[in-house]
This record gives structure tokens, C-alpha cells and sequence, in this order.
């Protein structure tokens, strides 16, 4: 939705509100109104009013002075929209420019409904990540449904055609009813949109928390693939050109959504906002995709925006403010579904799956007839001035004179929007947890106690095989999938099949982001987000390439929380410095809180990388007995803290999370790579979450076949609990054929990167010295059907 | 309309339906295996230089009221059904599938999946003996395909079931990996007896749940999906020539 969109600002790299606002104080750079006869409200009950749609008095004050006077019912309802949280990205923006966004390969950076890069053979992929956290914790099947029409949306706006789609899910732990009905709602609504569209759900993530209960988290990303010379923009250029509303209907659906929804906390009354929330039509968005991009490819349309949160209202003002220019609206051409609709409600309406269009008057009956042939609604509402004013009339009124509603200068609604440095306060619990004594507790003694933990691991909901999910997914319709769910990342043919052109050449998509370490250290645990996502991409055999992120957070207003989010973005900036990776999009999704108590700090990031060709892409899976099995990375620590194991055997978050060293991570990675490329690698797992042993069990589910490792060639000084569960990052797993494994260890020594053979692949169980052997059979009854047990309630029964 | 492929002058015609979604990928392994294509757009009647026709998968008016059920309504299935009279062979998968028997140009019904759930994974199938024009592989060949649907659990009653054993048009069953188990307990969605796919009494219209272009090319790694789909386009071809 391109009311979203962080980057407005953090693109141009100056603070250009702040020059604006002085502009705005002296009277000057207005443009004059067009009507000087607005029915405009009195001051009480305005700044009443302005109040209750979630504006400060200072705001108030302040669209007041840009008016020169008080505002009309619907200004002060557009005003409500464009400087709430959700659309201006008011305590934001200034920490976002903090990240790097050019690259040699980016053709669109932060600004636009999506980042766009180059991949190579003129193909472009065009990508963003965005929240529909809020709409979700109340209505779990349409919150996410149309949090999927949202953001691809986003991406055929771009002129690219939706190829694929990634969830990053959290909710509460599934032992409550009402987190196993909105987890089961969100993705059967994933579900129901994506593949109903025709466009592959092929990844994500997911995680089970406590912190998540009152807040769950539905971040989804989609990628679309244009040739670069098709790239499309939602800048309105050209007075007198036509305005043109297409798709459905208005209603009054989801009106107050990113004011009321997004941009407060959760209390009590969060169920009265059901209302609130919009209803997904993945039918309609399928039409309307054919129907844009098939306008696109004949030249028809001068601009295209999609309609998200706030609606028309910033969609038109984002296309104005962005070709500096002036829009007049006439409401009454706005198809409705809903009759005696005032003009502040079609302006403010987030009806789902519309898209505004530019169009040059000669097109507009090409336009037409494209539109009735794909069975799409289409209306001119209004046209492109030169008047720099954002104008709304409304013909239905009788006088004449009265029929503008609202007047406003386009500009002043998304760069003057106000702009916050809330302070910042470090939370006390911070010490607290990394302070405490991991040593002081108990461990694993014997093997069987070290199986029993084990198994416990691979059963728990944040570990265990996300099958059930992804089988509710189409993942694979469009042709292209070449490394399907369960892999470290997945991996896309790039080629528009079914027109002809194909290519080798393919993308690997992976998002992450460990909640718990970002609550444990959020510095630490975003960089950590950024290296495992990237390190997944690699893992699968291909080159990172760029970043878009969706920064989940409490209230900004509290200066606990607003730490962790700046403490976040800067983790994260420097990470993708010293990863050389652009942030060419993203989201930041403010009021994850219910009754008090906020989130952990999630800032889920999305990385797509590149592949030369798609033979190069390998699976997680081990492939032949007697291959050899490769240690590569950083040694692994006692690092125990912010672990899947403390959670599992302790019930325990706490403890410093993982080291994280970034130049040994882009070491690792290249020489993957390298080693991708040599043809060297047969296998190759992450290792993340439950830390070695889970990766072992991993690659020998996926395989079919077992592996057998000797202790005295892990870790040195380690128990064995912390040599086979510590999450110490920066390491990945590899199997290699015997006769290759010099040289694959070679090509590792030759990077710097530290490895061991620790192993064989073979047999029918996992043996790992004295200290683990359990069956292939026993593994994947924990593993496979653990989420459908957890769903179903008969896992914790038995927990 | 796009006309792909050229090696053979054998023409497949894809029906879209608006919420068709497998036509580019049908389109794509047609032009991998070497054939021509053209598209038919649901509005139209004109099934011209069509030598066969295939309805894809995906969600024909969005699956609205039922699979398929506003589907059949569309102008071009009264082309079809004459097309289908005159002995002229259709394929439909999934979605297509679903519109056959909402047409009633097949019997029997798809109901929602037992466990409620859309399910996309592999499946092991058996090839039984049939009239299928659109099939040529030994009887008890076991193939492995994706299926893709909410509503693949076939249904009909049990003098429907006997008439279609009788008559051998019970094409694909869901079947284990080596073959066995060709009964409901294999069928991932509830399939009355199993069945996957059948034909009609004269064998030129098929339907099946699991996607064959979905098996084509072979691009896929690891997920045990090969390209027993080839086998679905290759033979009503191969037919038609040797009646030509």
C-alpha cells in the first residue's frame, strides 16, 4: 500500500520537511487555494473531531496554519489519514535514513511502492515487505488475506507481474484457543488470496510467543518480476491528463483503518473495530492484474498507484506530491456500493483491490476497452492540474459553489507531515537478562536425557516441520519454482512463463528475524536477521543482493520502546554496510502493543539474492550416503542465551544472545558461494534455531538418510548440550561427495573460514558420538506432524 | 491470440476463463514439449485450428458459489459441448476438471477436501486400465504429480462408481509410492475409491485433479516432482496423427 511507504523521504537524503515547515511558518511556497467558499468547520469541534481521528492539538494547529483557516469535514479527515503513524511515518522516517539504499544494481531505491533490481538479461525484480498486523489480531482471515492484496498490489503497480509471495508469522503460543484460531485463520487467508491470484507462496517464516498473544504479526513480502524498460511509477505527471479509479467499487469498508487501527494501541474495544478491518476480493485482484499489466504493456497509462491504507485519499496525494503537481477529484464519479456516501468516506474508504491510474485523454477509450474486456470497473474521477493543490469536489451538490469539499496544498500531506525524535530511554531489563547465569542451570546428563532434549526440539512449534502451512500454499503455480518450502531459502526460475521468454538465470528469496534476540540485545538480534536471511539466500547457491525490511515495535511514544527501534535500525544499517547491501524498500508497522505490553522488538527482514543459473540452486537435503559432512564458520560457543533449548528445557528467555561477527559472516558467504559455483556442494543448511543437532536432523529428514558424527571432532571445552543446541551464528552445514571434499575445504581455507569434517552421511538414524543415536523414524515422529498436533490441541495435552 | 510453439502443426487451444490461473503455465510446457497453442477467451465460441483443448487450473470467477459452477455458464462452454459431441478431445485440470463435471461433461462432483484444508504436495499415482484417449502409459504405471486444490474430492454415488469401473473410465488413482493402496485411504482429499482423474464413456473428455504441466520441464530440485507430466500431452497427439 502505497500509504506506507517509510521511504518518502529516507530516499532523498535530506530532511526536506524541515525546510518545508519553515516554508509553511513564513506563508510562503503554498499555492493558492482554488475555492475560497469551503464549508469549513467551527474551531471546537474540529479540533474535537481532529482529536478523536487520532491527531495531537499541535497538529491540529499546525494543518490549521497550512489551511489559513480551520478545516472542512473531509481536509480534516485527509489530514487524519496522511499525518497518522501509518502514513507519515512520523517517528520514523529520521532513523530510516539511516540506511544505505544505492547499489550498482538498484533501479529503484526507498520512494517509490516497491525497490526494484536489476537481476540481470534486462530482467528487473521489483520487491518490498510490508505489515497487516493490526487488521489481523482481529480479524485473522481477511487481515491477512488482504494484507497479501496489499503488497502485491505494491508490486504490479511497479508494471511487474506478482511471481512470489513470503509470510513471516508470529503469534502467541498455541497451547491458548485464540492463537490456534488466528494462526489457522491467517494462513488459511494467505492461502485463499495467494493462490486464488495464481501467484506462489514460497517461504517465510514463523514463530510462537508470548509476547506475540495480544499482537500476533502477519509481515508478508512479495517480489515481482519487469523487464527494466517496462518499470512503472505512480508519479502524476501532466496537467489535464485523467485521474482513473479501477477495480472495485467504494464502500465504506475499512474506513479509519491506518489511523484507528495501525496507528494506536490495543485495548478492550479492539473487537468493536472489526468493522474496521477490509475484506479481500482475490478474484477482482486477479482481473485487475491482467487488466493493469496489460495496460502497461500497451503504453496506456502515464502513472499507476494502487489504493491501500488511507485509500484515494493517499494514493492521489502521493501521485500529486510526487510529479509536484495539483489533482481534482470529483467524488461523485467514484463507483459506489454503498448509496448516501459523503464525500469524506470515498475519500477515506479502504475498499480493497482498486488501483488509480494516469491516463493521457486519447487513451482513456483503449483504457475503457481493456477494462470491460477483463471485466474490470473503470471510471475517470477527476484530472491532473497545475494548481499544486489537492482538490475534492463533489458534483452531486447542488450549488455549485459549494461543491468543493476539500482544498489542500497536494505537497503539504506527505512532505510537511510532522516529525518526531521521541526520546529514548535504554530498558532497564536489558542488563538484567544478559546478566543471568545460563552456567547455573542444570544439564542434559546421558544420552538418554540429551535425546529426550533433543526430541523436544524438534517438536516445538518454532522448530518442528512447517509442512502443514506450506501445503496450504500454491507454491509452485507460474512453473518457475526451483527450490520449493522447506529449504533454507526459496529459489525462482527468472521467466515469464507462458509468453515465450525463459531464462537460466533465477532469484532466492529468505526472510528472518529471531524475535527473541532482538529482545535480548536489539542491535545484535537485527544484525543477526540480516546474516541469517542472507546466509539462507547463500546457502541455496545464491548472491545476496538487496534488503527490504518490516520493523515491528511497540508504542514510539514510550521511550523503552523507541530505544529498541533506533537501537534496531542502526544494527541493522550497519550490517547491510558491511554486508554491501541496499535497503531498497521496507515497512515500519508502530503499536504492536495490547494492554501494556509490547512485542518483542521484530524487525523482520527480506532479502532477495541472485543466481546465474538455476542449476547452481542445492537444497538443504543430504543426497547420497558415504558423502561427507562439513562444519564451515564460526567455532561453535557456549552460546545458550535467547535459545530454542532455554525455551524448550528451561521455559527460559534470558542470557546475552548469540555473537554475531560480521566479516567472518560475509567471509562465510562468499566462499560459499565460491563453493556453489565449483559445483562443490551438495547440501547446505543454516544453522539457526536449535543449533547443530536440529540442523543434523534437518538434513537427514529432508533426505532420507541418516549421519554419523564423531564427538571428539566437534568443538573443543563445550558440553554437549552446548556443542550441539548453542545458536552461535555464522556457521552452515555442509555435505559434499568424498572424492570433492578437499576441494570444497579448500575453497573454504582459501576464504578464511574456519571448518571441519565432523561426519558422514549414511545409515538410517543420526549418531552423534556417545552422546546422541536416534532413529530417522523416531525424529520424524516428533518433527513432521508436531504443528498439526499443536493445532489440533493434542500436543499440549501431552507437553 | 498468442500463438506459441511450432515444431508440430498438432494446435492445443487453452480455454481462459477470467480467474484462470495455469494458462501461461499449460501454455509453457506445451511450447517446452514443442507443440502450438492458441489461447480461447470465454467469451468466445471460435475453438478454429483447434486440434485439441485443454481447461486449466486455477479460480474461474474466483470459485464464487462452487468450483466451476459459474464457469459452465460461460459462452464458450456451448462450444465446447459441441466440440466434445463431435468426438473432439478436452482436457481439464483441476479448475478444469472441477468445470467438466459442473458442465456435465463429466460425472460425479468435487467436493471441499476432507480435512477442509487446500493442499499442495506431490502425489503417487496409478494409471488403471482405461478408455482415456488422452493416456497412453501401461496399465499400472505409477506417476508422481502435484496436486493444487481446496476441492479435489471426487465424488459420485455407488451405481455412478460400478458404471465407471464398467466401462473403464476410471483413469488415475491415488496410489503409495510403490503402486499399492489404489483406494479412498491413499487419497489425500477423501476420492471416493481413490480416483484421481476418469473419462467419459467415449474416452476424449479427461479430467484429473494433480497438474501434469506442472511436470514438464523437470526445473525443480529435490522434491521428488520429475516429468511424468509429458506423458499427458504427448499421447492425444500421437492419437490423432495415427487417425489422421
Amino acid at each position: 500500500m502505497s500509504a506506507e511507504t517509510e521511504e518518502t523521504v529516507a530516499a532523498d537524503g535530506q530532511d526536506a520537511s524541515v525546510s518545508r515547515s519553515a516554508t509553511v511558518s513564513h506563508g510562503v511556497g503554498i499555492p493558492a487555494p482554488v475555492s475560497d467558499q469551503i464549508d469549513v468547520l467551527d474551531a471546537e469541534p474540529a479540533l474535537q473531531l481532529a482529536m478523536e481521528l487520532g491527531l495531537t492539538a499541535d497538529e491540529f494547529a499546525e494543518l490549521s496554519r497550512i489551511q489559513g483557516r480551520s478545516p472542512s469535514i473531509t481536509e480534516l479527515y485527509i489530514y487524519s489519514l496522511m499525518w497518522s503513524e501509518h502514513c507519515s511515518y512520523k517517528h520514523s522516517r529520521r532513523q530510516l535514513k539511516k540506511f544505505p539504499t544505492a547499489g550498482p544494481a538498484v533501479l529503484q531505491g526507498p520512494g517509490e511502492n516497491a525497490g526494484v533490481i536489476s537481476v540481470g538479461e534486462g530482467w528487473a525484480v521489483a520487491f518490498k515487505m510490508e505489515s497487516h498486523n493490526h487488521p489481523s489480531a482481529i480479524e485473522p482471515f481477511q487481515g491477512a488475506a488482504t494484507g497479501v492484496g496489499g503488497i502485491i498490489r505494491d508490486i504490479f503497480t511497479m508494471g511487474a507481474r506478482p511471481i512470489a509471495v513470503l509470510d513471516s508469522l508470529r503469534f502467541g503460543t498455541l497451547d491458548k484457543p485464540r492463537q490456534r484460531y488466528l494462526f489457522e485463520g491467517a494462513v488459511s487467508g494467505i492461502g485463499a488470496y495467494g493462490n486464488c491470484l495464481g501467484v506462489p507462496t514460497v517461504g517465510g517464516e514463523i514463530y510462537f510467543d508470548a509476547a506475540y498473544e495480544g499482537n500476533c504479526l502477519i509481515n508478508v513480502m512479495a517480489a515481482g518480476l519487469v523487464r527494466e524498460e517496462r518499470l512503472t511509477h505512480a508519479i502524476g505527471a501532466g496537467p489535464g491528463n485523467l485521474v482513473v479509479l479501477l477495480g472495485s467499487t467504494t464502500g465504506r469498508d475499512g474506513i479509519g483503518g491506518a489511523s484507528v487501527l495501525a496507528s494506536q494501541e490495543f485495548t478492550q474495544a479492539a473487537e468493536s473495530k472489526r468493522p474496521a478491518v477490509q475484506v479481500g476480493d482475490p478474484f477482482e485482484e486477479k482481473l485487475l492484474v491482467e487488466a493493469c499489466l496489460e495496460l502497461i504493456e500497451c503504453g496506456l497509462v502515464a502513472a499507476l498507484g494502487d489504493l491501500g491504507a488511507a485509500g484515494l485519499t493517499s494514493s492521489a496525494s502521493e501521485m500529486a506530491s510526487r510529479g509536484g503537481v495539483g489533482i481534482d477529484i470529483d467524488v461523485r464519479k467514484v463507483l459506489r456500493r454503498e448509496p448516501d456516501m459523503q464525500a469524506f468516506e470515498v475519500m477515506v474508504s479502504e475498499s480493497q483491490e482498486r488501483m488509480l491510474a494516469v491516463v493521457l485523454p486519447e487513451k482513456w477509450p483503449d483504457v475503457q476497452q481493456i477494462c470491460d474486456r477483463w471485466g474490470v470497473a473503470v471510471s475517470a474521477i477527476g484530472q491532473i492540474t497545475d494548481s499544486g493543490r489537492f482538490v475534492v469536489r463533489d458534483s452531486g451538490i447542488a450549488d455549485a459553489a459549494g461543491q468543493i469539499v476539500a482544498d489542500i496544498p497536494a505537497a503539504m500531506l506527505t512532505e510537511s507531515a510532522p516529525l518526531y525524535d521521541p526520546p529514548c530511554t535504554r530498558p532497564a531489563y536489558l542488563d538484567e537478562l544478559a546478566a543471568f547465569d545460563i552456567a547455573s542451570l542444570p544439564l542434559p546428563d546421558g544420552s538418554e536425557q540429551l535425546a529426550a532434549c533433543f526430541l523436544q526440539l524438534l517438536a516445538s512449534p518454532n522448530i518442528c516441520s512447517r509442512a502443514w502451512i506450506w501445503q496450504q500454499y500454491d507454491h509452485q503455480v507460474q512453473n518457475n519454482s526451483v527450490v520449493l518450502p522447506g529449504s533454507d531459502a526459496a529459489v525462482l526460475r527468472i521467466g515469464d512463463t507462458g509468453r515465450g521468454a525463459v531464462s537460466r538465470r533465477g532469484i532466492a528469496l529468505s526472510s528472518d528475524c529471531n524475535g527473541r534476540y532482538c529482545y535480548l540485545d536489539p542491535y545484535r538480534g537485527a544484525q543477526i536477521a540480516l546474516a541469517e536471511a542472507t546466509r539462507n539466500v547463500a546457502c541455496v547457491g545464491a548472491r545476496p543482493a538487496a534488503v527490504t525490511d518490516c520493523l515491528n515495535f511497540g508504542n514510539p511514544e514510550k521511550p523503552e520502546v523507541y530505544w529498541t527501534f533506533v537501537a534496531a535500525v542502526d544494527g541493522l544499517a550497519e550490517a547491510c554496510r558491511q554486508l554491501e547491501l541496499p535497503v531498497v524498500s521496507g515497512n515500519v508497522s508502530f503499536y504492536n502493543e495490547s494492554f501494556g505490553r509490547p512485542i518483542y522488538p521484530t524487525p523482520t527482514v527480506g532479502v532477495v539474492g541472485v543466481l546465474e543459473d538455476i542449476a547452481q540452486a542445492t537444497t538443504l537435503a543430504f543426497k547420497q550416503s558415504g558423502d561427507v559432512i562439513v562444519l564451515a564458520g564460526c567455532p561453535t560457543a557456549a552460546e545458550l542465551g535467547g535459545s530454542e533449548y532455554l525455551k524448550v528445557t528451561h521455559g527460559l528467555v534470558a542470557g546475552p544472545c548469540p555473537q554475531l561477527d560480521l566479516a567472518a559472516e560475509a567471509a562465510l558467504q562468499k566462499a560459499l558461494l565460491a563453493a556453489h559455483l565449483a559445483g562443490l556442494v551438495a547440501s547446505a543448511h543454516d544453522l539457526s534455531e536449535g543449533g547443530l543437532a536440529v540442523a543434523l536432523a534437518e538434513c537427514c529428514m529432508a533426505g532420507g538418510l541418516g549421519a554419523h558424527l564423531d564427538t571428539d571432532e566437534l568443538a573443543d571445552g563445550l558440553s554437549a548440550a552446548e556443542s550441539l543446541f548453542s545458536e552461535t551464528q555464522g556457521r552452515v552445514l555442509l555435505s559434499v561427495a568424498a572424492e570433492a571434499a578437499d576441494a570444497l575445504l579448500g575453497q573454504l581455507v582459501a576464504h578464511q573460514v574456519p571448518c571441519q569434517v565432523v561426519g558422514e552421511v549414511g545409515g538410517d538414524e543420526l549418531v552423534v558420538g556417545s552422546w546422541l543415536q536416534v532413529p530417522l523414524a523416531e525424529m520424524r515422529e516428533a518433527y513432521e506432524g508436531a504443528l498439526e498436533r499443536w493445532v489440533n490441541g493434542s500436543a499440549h495435552d501431552l507437553a | 491470440m498468442a500463438v506459441g510453439g511450432a515444431s508440430s502443426g498438432f494446435c492445443f487451444g487453452i480455454v481462459v476463463f477470467p480467474g484462470s490461473n495455469c494458462e501461461q503455465d499449460v501454455a509453457g510446457a506445451l511450447a517446452w514439449l514443442g507443440y502450438r497453442y492458441r489461447y480461447v477467451w470465454h467469451q468466445s465460441g471460435d475453438l478454429e485450428g483447434c486440434d485439441a483443448l485443454i481447461l486449466p487450473g486455477g479460480f474461474s470467477y474466483g470459485d464464487y458459489l462452487r468450483a466451476g459452477a459459474i464457469a459452465r455458464f460461460s459462452p464458450v462452454m456451448e462450444a465446447v459441448r459441441t466440440w466434445v459431441a463431435a468426438g473432439g478431445p478436452v482436457l481439464g485440470i483441476c479448475n478444469g476438471f472441477q468445470i467438466l463435471t459442473e458442465a456435465g461433461l463429466l460425472p460425479g462432483a468435487l467436493r471441499h477436501n476432507l480435512n477442509l484444508k487446500f493442499l499442495c504436495r506431490p502425489v503417487s499415482l496409478l494409471v488403471e486400465k482405461s478408455v482415456c484417449q488422452w493416456l497412453d502409459l501401461p496399465v499400472g504405471t505409477v506417476l508422481t504429480l502435484p496436486i493444487n486444490h481446496f476441492s479435489g474430492n471426487y465424488y459420485c454415488d455407488d451405481l455412478m462408481l460400478g458404471r465407471l469401473e464398467a466401462k473403464g473410465q476410471v483413469v488415475l488413482r491415488y496410489c503409495q509410492p510403490d503402486g499399492s493402496e489404489a483406494r479412498q485411504a491413499s487419497a489425500p482429499n477423501g476420492s471416493v475409491d481413490g480416483i484421481a482423474g476418469i473419462t467419459n464413456e467415449r474416452g476424449n473428455v479427461f479430467g484429473l485433479m494433480p497438474h501434469p504441466e506442472r511436470g514438464v520441464e523437470g526445473i525443480t530440485v529435490g522434491s521428488g516432482l520429475g516429468t511424468d507430466g509429458r506423458y499427458f500431452f504427448s499421447a492425444i497427439v500421437k492419437r490423432m496423427a495415427g487417425r489422421a
